[in-house]
């Protein structure tokens, strides 16, 4: 069996007083698309940030391609990992070309000029998220969906293997969450990209992914195929509360409803 | 207009100002000073010894101030952060109240003692930012602005003590030098200003791509491949030397630093390969002309150049404000 892309072991991460992260292990393959779910203030986006290096562990480690990222200079990780933090609605300055090109980072020196191939890799990201019309505009101008498409094409451009979303479908209207869902499907089924994606949207998002993990109050409370976890018992041990399901969700998967005063 | 041709157009003007500046002034003077360098005629005095040091003062300080605001802007993500925020500003300040008070006559590698306690005084800020910064390496920009703040209230405070306690004429020599001026530069400060300026230039300008990312927020940077806390410390102590070099000559001459990034964005965009130089070019010349407007405009007597740079530059400021208010309401 081949090594997993990503691998966590045994991973704990306090501020101050607050573990956020207890004895955290996962695995996740090549190619896989695995959904971190749970309820707010879980650890899910702390986990994210520790696998991006971002936030460092205060117990155990994170191996990308069976070597510590804590032995990766941080050019070298971005050229492998590339994350999508949450929406954030602060103004931004740049044109969506520029915020794009920023993805070239890792790849290029301190005043090189982009090369034939940052060129094509912005593009290509830009043509993926189907943002190339909105090069020229302005970050700050953007909808909400919008401005997270540039975002996924900036994490595209960096030309990773391992991509790491927050809440990717937050803020987007349909149309737009369908396109961001069949772009996931296009990169893992297609491009072989390992993704793992933190999320509340349990009916595509969820759905759409092949695995999932339960995080619980900084611990690993469930994994499973989506069709195990898609569950009203599993669901009401992760969340604290009732659901319906029913029939005719994403690849026979049932829908999940939030039940309400019992109905 | 393309980028690279605005700054072009940027840097011919920068050259034309320094250019005429120091033939401008009360005393006409001949062209044919131009080649009388080292000449003992008094027009030949005036531009060798006198203008032109103090135009080249004027320009490697107010590059340096706005290179300062540019980097601090990015770092903080605060449109109204300074070259000043952290403090180096305050810093040399009680460097100079306290040597005007305790009567001290310091002079270090040619510095005069003003120069030398306001350096001094700076460099006791940067230093507390390098511990704070080297104790706890987490620390957001939000927290290193707020211990900026801080230490901006606590200088001012013993400044304003070392005043209070000091007699009429060192309390009105204080006060002047807060106001920050050029009056007495001569070649040796622009020798002792231009390489910690330069020094700073080569380390901000290298890492412009840096602060593009930094700009953006320190998660997206950290991901892109930025080294967050190693680059953010090089950038505060490069930045913060550089500027306590510049207001250790020219005094804590105001609005500059904070002003110029804004107007070069307006001119050249976001991106710092474009942002930095526009800063050095628009930053030089506009403290050039303040200077020029300082020793003109109250002659014999000169105005301290800070009052002037907030004078002419804030009237301007709004003015291109509103301008591109304007532009982006008629798009809504």
């Amino acid at each position: 069996m081949n090594a997993p892309k990503i691998l966590v072991e045994d991973l704990s991460i306090r501020f101050g007083e607050a573990e956020i992260l207890h004895e955290v292990s996962l695995a996740v393959g090549r190619g896989e698309f695995l959904t971190v779910i749970g309820p707010n203030g879980a650890g899910k986006s702390t986990l994210l940030r520790c696998l991006d290096g971002i936030l460092v562990p205060s117990h155990g480690r994170v191996l990308i391609d069976d070597r510590p990222i804590a032995g990766f200079a941080r050019r070298e990780l971005a050229r492998t990992v590339s994350y999508v933090p949450q929406p954030d609605a602060g103004p931004l300055d740049y044109s969506v070309r520029s915020f794009v090109e920023m993805g070239r980072f890792p790849h290029i020196s301190a005043w090189a000029a982009l090369t034939e191939d940052d060129a094509k890799a912005v593009d290509g990201a830009m043509d993926l998220t189907e943002v190339a019309e909105l090069a020229d505009r302005s970050m700050s101008s953007l909808s909400g969906g919008e401005r997270q498409r540039a975002s996924i094409a900036a994490a595209l451009a960096q030309g990773g293997s391992v991509l790491l979303l927050d809440e990717p479908t937050s803020f987007l209207d349909y149309r737009h969450q369908v396109q961001i869902l069949d772009l996931l499907d296009r990169l893992h089924d297609e491009s072989g990209m390992t993704i793992v994606a933190v999320t509340h949207d349990l009916n595509s998002t969820v759905a759409s992914s092949n695995s999932v993990l339960a995080l619980k109050d900084g611990r690993v409370a469930a994994t499973g195929k989506p069709a195990e976890l898609l569950d009203t018992d599993a669901l009401a041990a992760i969340y604290d509360a009732e659901f319906r399901l029913i029939e005719g969700g994403h690849r026979g998967l049932p829908l999940v409803l939030p039940a309400r005063n019992g109905s | 207009m393309k980028t690279p041709l605005r700054l072009a157009v940027l840097g011919g003007l920068a050259a034309l100002t320094l250019a005429i500046v120091p033939l401008v002034g009360r005393q006409a003077l001949p062209f044919s000073v131009l080649l009388d360098f080292g000449g003992s005629d008094p027009a030949a005095i005036i531009f060798w010894q006198i203008r032109v040091p103090r135009a080249l003062a004027a320009f490697v300080g107010g590059a340096g101030l706005a290179l300062g605001g540019a980097v601090f802007q990015a770092i903080f993500r605060n449109p109204l952060a300074t070259p000043y925020t952290l403090g180096v500003a305050s810093g040399a300040s009680l460097g100079v109240a306290l040597a005007s008070r305790f009567g001290l006559s310091i002079v270090v590698v040619g510095l005069s003692t003003t120069s030398a306690a306001a350096f001094a005084g700076a460099l006791v800020a940067v230093g507390v930012v390098w511990v704070l910064t080297r104790l706890r390496p987490e620390l957001s920009s939000t927290t290193l602005l707020l211990a900026g703040v801080a230490m901006n209230f606590f200088f001012s405070s013993v400044i304003l003590f070392a005043q209070y306690t000091a007699s009429l004429g060192d309390s009105y020599r204080i006060i002047r030098w807060l106001m920050g001026g050029l009056g007495g530069v001569d070649m040796s400060t622009v020798f002792h200003m231009t390489p910690v300026v330069a020094l700073g230039a080569v380390v901000i300008i290298w890492h412009a791509r840096s602060l593009d990312l930094l700009a953006t927020g320190s998660e997206i940077a950290a991901s892109r491949g930025v080294a967050v806390a190693p680059t953010r410390t090089v950038l505060f102590l490069a930045t913060s030397v550089m500027v306590g070099g510049v207001v250790a000559a020219c005094g804590p001459v105001g609005f500059v630093g904070m002003m110029a990034p804004h107007i070069c964005r307006l001119l050249v965009g976001s991106s710092h390969r474009a942002l930095l130089p526009a800063s050095v070019l628009f930053g030089g010349a506009f403290l050039v002309l303040c200077d020029t407007a300082a020793r003109l405009v109250l002659f014999p007597a000169e105005l301290p150049v800070g009052v002037i740079t907030a004078f002419l530059g804030a009237p301007f400021f709004l003015w291109l404000l509103v301008r591109q208010v304007g532009s982006a309401s008629s798009r809504l």
